[in-house]
Order: structure tokens, then C-alpha cells, then sequence
């Protein structure tokens, strides 16, 4: 195994994962995109006022934190990247904010865009209201019915939030059906896909509007510590958008381990689990061959994870590749170990973090680390979303006053 | 060779391609639907194989592949009802489908069952051209199985002529920029259609999405050699009752 990590070609492969596995009906608007992206992305003006609304609207740069109770239980320096501090709570609003200034430039009035959780569909909704779009937004109705605030807020932002009711009636579905709003409304709108899925040229263009993440995190740990390479970036991924920004300026400096925490759900063999790169084969979903969880004859497979974040059957192709290549350590946390993580980070440190980041903490202290290793971690949204299942937790006797915090 | 050219140099208009879903009403309609459309009139049938997320396809192609996955469908068990396809029914049968289930099995594998049983051709919407000229295309011609490539009228004019160029048996050109089911006007649609027509492609022309009654499929049949009716007929087996009585009552009102 070479473990060498390959950037995308021109056709969007990573390795073998990734293309544009997409009918005809949306062959012109995604073939624009892939021929205009990176240019217009790349123009003066295009970034100036991305950076102007990093700094002043999102937050930007967001802190990277040394969590120093965190890192005496765990044994090693863990610095968090304060993802959960950006506008909204989590790193969703780096990528919505590009692509709607893309969109502006590709002339499209309306955004359309999937959500499972609710964070991308809020961070949608927001940076739309704030350019004057129509958004509609796509949910499936077990989503809506579980995340009432995040679709209140969506409302509030003056976007229509439609029910997906098809298949499953969560976030596959949501994407499905904004794929299908895509084909029937080819001419005035553009879809922000919020992970770093779809086809070519979604999967490279999401991980580069986040990349701004590991950007700053270089600089940032440059300053605090003289070297900006830590010893291990840990992220949690579901299709992984804030795991590609992690990741994403570290990938060629092997001296730095690359760790993608999924979710296992009630476990990997339980039937249950939401762990793609452990319970998945090489498949096409949403316009990209990936890994996929399926049946033996190829339909797709509902995945479970208590985080409706992490609860996607795929993974973006380039986190496929990582795994494949070896070039990144895919570890998995059960609901159960995600839950007591959370509560031990607000107690450790006062940040009640997501669910989804919740995931990437709790595999922490099997990682073996060392007191001398530099751990960056994708503190990637804050967990006030996640309260009503902190409540449960809470009111179901879990303890939560874990003995060996100090 | 395929049984769609020697229909085309039969049959140059009105030609009637009518898709249904396989295992769908019932896990064992599969035959039953396509002896019902060879006997009431159909010239082609476009079967269906079901899948979780079938992306191009409305509401109503939804619910039929629904509820055929849940009646336990699936590629080897349609290859085992295909097995008295031949001579039961003499008609040009193409499946469509999307591509993930067609990898899991095999894809070599499953053009060899699928010349096998009969079949005459593929229709597989997310199947993109590159991946097609240079890893499926050689695998499917070898197996002398025609492939459709879908047109928009978005697709612009080159595009148009490199995808009949690759493909065998018809092109199929989709009404409107909608998925499966919708409701199409005919009238912006007749000029894409001249518009094609003008351009003498090497293919017959059939034209699908939004096609539900006698009046769509004049309007679609003035332009190119044919049409495709998918929900419509979906919506009659809906219904309930007879696949033979639904079948004959559905077709005789497209033709008659």
C-alpha cells in the first residue's frame, strides 16, 4: 500500500471514487459548474469578497483552542478547532457561503439545497437570506419531524423547507429529491450539495470552500507552537465536508496521521451502524462511485447513527481514497461512546459540543496516543441542536458525572 | 442482432415503446405485463429494473419500484422469470435500470445474461458517455445488446450528434427538462423535436417523459419515429384489476 493520497483528476477521480454518475437532465448545469469552478473561484474579486464574509459574517478565523483538562485525561496536547463558534454553529456556512457567491456568478436566482440534521439547510437559508435568494431546502419528514428548531429557523429565514416522503424520508431521500428539483428546474437554479459528495465537481469544490479550515489551523499552530504540522488531525465523517477541511492542506506531509471517525451506531455488526468504509462496497449514490452500504443486490441501505449528521450510506470519494490508499485511519464511536464524549467535553472544557463532533472525540483515548503528540481535532458544531437528545440521555440515568475528570 | 433495427425498417412511425417495472404490480406480472403489451398493441417494451433511488424517475416510477423491491425483485430473480421471455413474446424488449445494482451483480455478467434471455438493448440514465466509450460500451456491444443514450433540449446540437453516435438502436429523447411523469406541452417540445429531425441522425428518434395519452403521443409520433409511455401505464396497472384487461383498456385509448 503506497498510502500516498491522490488530489482529484480532471474527470473528478479520486483513485478509482468519484465521477459524475448523472443522468442527461443535469448534464449541461453540472458540466457548466465543472468548467467554470474553478476559475471563477479563483478570480480577485470572487475571493476578496469570500474572505470579507469569512472575516466579518461567519467569524472567521475561528479559534484553535489547546483544551488543557481535555488533553491531562487523555494524555496528549489536543487542540480544538473551533468550528462550532463560525456563524450558525458548525463549519457548513464556509461552503454555503461560497457557493452562493458562485451561484450569483452563474446568474441563478434560485438555491436549492438537502439537509439532514438541519445544520446545512440553516446554513443555506442564512447566507440566502442575507444575498436576497429564493431558497428551498429538502428534508425528509422523519428529519423534520425530529429537528423542529432547525426548520423553524429555516422558515424564519424566509426558505421553504419541502418534506422529502420518499424511500426512507431522511437525508438520502432529501438528496434525492433536490437532485429531482434540479432536473425539473434546470434553468434558474443552482443546488449546494453540503458535503463533500455528488458528482464531479461537487465532492473537490465543497472540500476546497472548506479548506479554509486547515488553512488556518496551520497558521494558527505555527504561532502557538513554532511548527504548523501537528501530529494527528482528527475529524468525524459522515459524507465528510468537515473532515475534507481538516484534512484538506495536510494531506501531503506524511508525518501527519490523518484519523476519520464514523458513526457505528448500536455497533458496526448490529445492523445498525452508519460506519461506511467497515460495512460498505464500491457503489454509486448521488452521482459519484464511492463506498456505499447495500444489499448483496445493490440497493441502498438505510444506515443508523444518532446523529442525523453521520447518517448517510456513503462517504465522499475522496475519503473512499483515503481509505483505500491508506493514507487515512478510519476508526468508528457507537452512539453509546458519542454521547459520554459529549457530556465529557462540557464538562472538561464548557463546550457541549454536536453529536457528529461528539463521535471524533470519543475515540481519543484509543488512539495510543503520546504526551508529546500535537492533536488538532474538527471541533465541528456546537450542540445546542443536539439538547433534546442530551435531555433524554440526561433523564435516562446515563451517568454523566464520569469519576476520572479531574 | 437485435430485433429493434429490423422493427425501425418495418415501422418508421408511430412506433410505441411502453415501459413498466419489473415484479411490479406483483412479484410474477413481469411475463404476464409483457404478453399484455405484445397483445395490445405495443411495437416496444422498456422493463424496469427496480432500484432504491431511482434519480430521473417522478412519483408514480418511484412507487412502482417501491413496491416492486419490496415484492422481493431483483436482477437474478428477473433473469429467471426472463428464461421463457423467448418466443413467448416476440416484441424488442430493452431494460432500463440504474447502474449500482447492474455493478453488484456483475456487469459483464449481466449482459451475458441478458443477451441470454433475449433482450435487445440498454437504457441506463447514469451511465455517463466517457465511462461508456472506454469501460461498458465494448462489453455491451461484444454482448450484441443496443444501447439508447438519453437527449434533453438542453443538450446542445454536438452533444446531440457525438450520443447518437454512440448509441444503437434509438436515441431517446426526453421531452422536457423534468423528471419521469410530468406533464409535458407539447408545444415547445414539437420544435426540439423539428429541431432533432433537421439535424438526420443516424438513429430513430423516441420520445419519453410526460407522455400519458393519445393526443402527447400524435403530437410526439409528428416528429420522431415514436414515443415512450412510462407513468401512465404505471398509473393503469395502479388500479388494480386485470394486467390483460388493464393493458388492452390503457393501450386501445393511446391507439385508437
Amino acid at each position: 500500500m503506497t498510502k500516498v493520497y491522490h488530489r482529484p483528476d480532471e474527470r473528478g477521480y479520486f483513485g478509482r471514487f468519484g465521477g459524475a454518475f448523472i443522468p442527461e437532465m443535469l448534464h449541461r448545469n453540472v458540466a457548466e459548474l465543472r468548467e467554470r469552478y474553478l476559475d471563477i473561484t479563483s478570480d480577485p474579486g470572487f475571493r476578496r469578497e469570500f474572505d470579507a464574509l469569512l472575516r466579518e459574517y461567519v467569524g472567521r478565523p475561528t479559534p484553535l483552542y489547546l483544551a488543557e483538562r481535555l488533553s491531562e485525561v487523555v494524555g496528549a496536547r489536543i487542540w480544538l478547532k473551533r468550528e462550532d463558534l463560525c456563524h450558525t454553529g458548525a463549519h457548513k456556512i464556509n461552503n454555503t457561503v461560497g457557493q452562493v457567491l458562485l451561484a450569483q456568478r452563474l446568474g441563478r436566482r434560485r438555491i436549492i439545497a438537502e439537509t439532514g440534521a438541519g445544520q446545512h439547510g440553516v446554513a443555506t437559508a442564512t447566507v440566502c437570506a442575507l444575498k436576497g435568494l429564493e431558497c428551498v431546502v429538502y428534508m425528509g419528514e422523519k428529519d423534520i419531524a425530529r429537528q423542529a428548531p432547525n426548520v423553524a429557523r429555516m422558515r424564519m429565514l424566509g426558505a421553504q423547507v419541502v418534506p422529502a416522503t420518499s424511500g426512507s424520508r431522511t437525508l438520502k431521500d432529501a438528496t434525492n429529491e433536490a437532485i429531482r428539483d434540479w432536473i425539473n428546474h434546470p434553468e434558474d437554479t443552482h443546488y449546494i450539495i453540503g458535503s463533500v459528495v455528488g458528482p464531479h465537481p461537487y465532492p473537490d469544490m465543497v472540500a476546497r470552500f472548506q479548506s479554509v479550515i486547515s488553512l488556518e489551523v496551520r497558521a494558527q499552530l505555527l504561532t502557538a507552537t513554532g511548527s504548523e504540522l501537528p501530529t494527528h488531525v482528527v475529524a468525524c465523517v459522515g459524507g465528510g465536508s468537515n473532515a475534507a477541511g481538516a484534512f484538506y492542506h495536510f494531506l501531503e506531509e506524511p508525518s501527519v496521521r490523518i484519523v476519520a471517525v464514523e458513526a457505528a451506531g448500536m455497533g458496526v455488526e448490529s445492523g445498525q451502524s452508519a460506519a461506511t468504509t467497515r460495512l460498505g462496497k464500491p457503489g454509486i449514490l448521488h452521482g459519484s462511485m464511492s463506498l456505499l452500504m447495500q444489499t448483496e443486490d445493490g440497493q441502498v441501505v438505510e444506515p443508523h447513527s444518532i446523529s442525523a449528521g453521520l447518517d448517510y450510506p456513503g462517504i465522499g470519494p475522496m475519503h473512499a481514497h483515503l481509505f483505500e490508499s491508506g493514507r487515512g485511519d478510519f476508526l468508528s464511536a457507537t452512539d453509546e461512546e458519542a454521547l459520554a464524549a459529549a457530556f465529557e467535553l462540557s464538562r472538561l472544557e464548557g463546550i457541549i459540543p454536536a453529536l457528529e463532533t461528539a463521535h471524533a472525540l470519543a475515540v481519543l483515548p484509543r488512539m495510543g496516543l503520546k504526551p508529546s503528540d500535537q492533536v488538532v481535532l474538527c471541533l465541528s458544531g456546537r450542540g445546542d441542536k443536539d439538547l433534546a437528545t442530551y435531555m433524554q440521555a440526561m433523564e435516562s440515568g446515563m451517568d454523566t458525572q464520569k469519576t476520572d475528570i479531574p | 442482432m437485435s430485433r429493434l433495427q429490423p422493427l425501425f425498417d418495418r415501422k418508421r412511425r408511430g412506433v410505441l415503446n411502453v415501459y413498466c417495472t419489473a415484479g411490479f404490480p406483483r412479484r410474477d406480472d413481469t411475463l404476464p405485463v409483457l404478453r399484455a403489451l405484445e397483445g395490445h398493441g405495443a411495437d416496444i417494451i422498456e422493463l424496469g429494473m427496480p432500484y432504491s433511488d431511482p434519480l430521473a424517475d417522478g412519483p408514480v416510477i418511484q412507487r412502482s419500484n417501491a413496491t416492486a423491491l419490496a415484492n422481493g425483485m431483483s436482477i437474478p430473480l428477473l433473469f429467471s422469470q426472463l428464461e421463457a421471455l423467448r418466443p413467448s413474446v416476440g416484441l424488442p424488449v430493452i431494460l432500463m435500470g440504474y447502474l449500482n445494482p447492474i455493478l453488484q451483480y456483475g456487469f459483464e455478467r449481466f449482459c451475458a445474461d441478458a443477451a441470454r434471455v433475449g433482450i435487445d438493448g440498454l437504457i441506463l440514465p447514469d451511465l455517463p458517455e466517457y465511462e461508456y466509450e472506454h469501460v461498458y460500451g465494448p462489453i455491451i456491444r461484444a454482448h450484441g445488446l443496443d444501447f439508447s443514450f438519453l437527449v434533453t433540449p438542453e443538450t446542445s446540437e454536438e452533444r446531440v450528434r457525438r450520443l447518437d453516435a454512440l448509441s444503437n438502436g434509438f436515441l431517446y429523447a426526453v421531452s422536457s427538462s423534468s423528471t419521469t411523469g410530468g406533464d409535458s406541452d407539447m408545444g415547445p417540445v414539437e420544435g426540439y423535436l423539428g429541431r432533432l429531425r433537421k439535424f438526420a441522425l443516424r438513429n430513430p428518434v423516441l420520445v419519453g417523459f410526460g407522455i400519458r395519452d393519445r393526443g402527447g403521443f400524435l403530437a410526439a409520433c409528428k416528429h420522431a419515429e415514436g414515443a415512450i409511455i412510462g407513468s401512465a401505464y404505471i398509473r393503469a396497472l395502479e388500479a388494480g384489476g386485470d394486467v390483460d384487461v388493464a393493458t388492452e383498456r390503457f393501450l386501445q385509448a393511446i391507439l385508437t
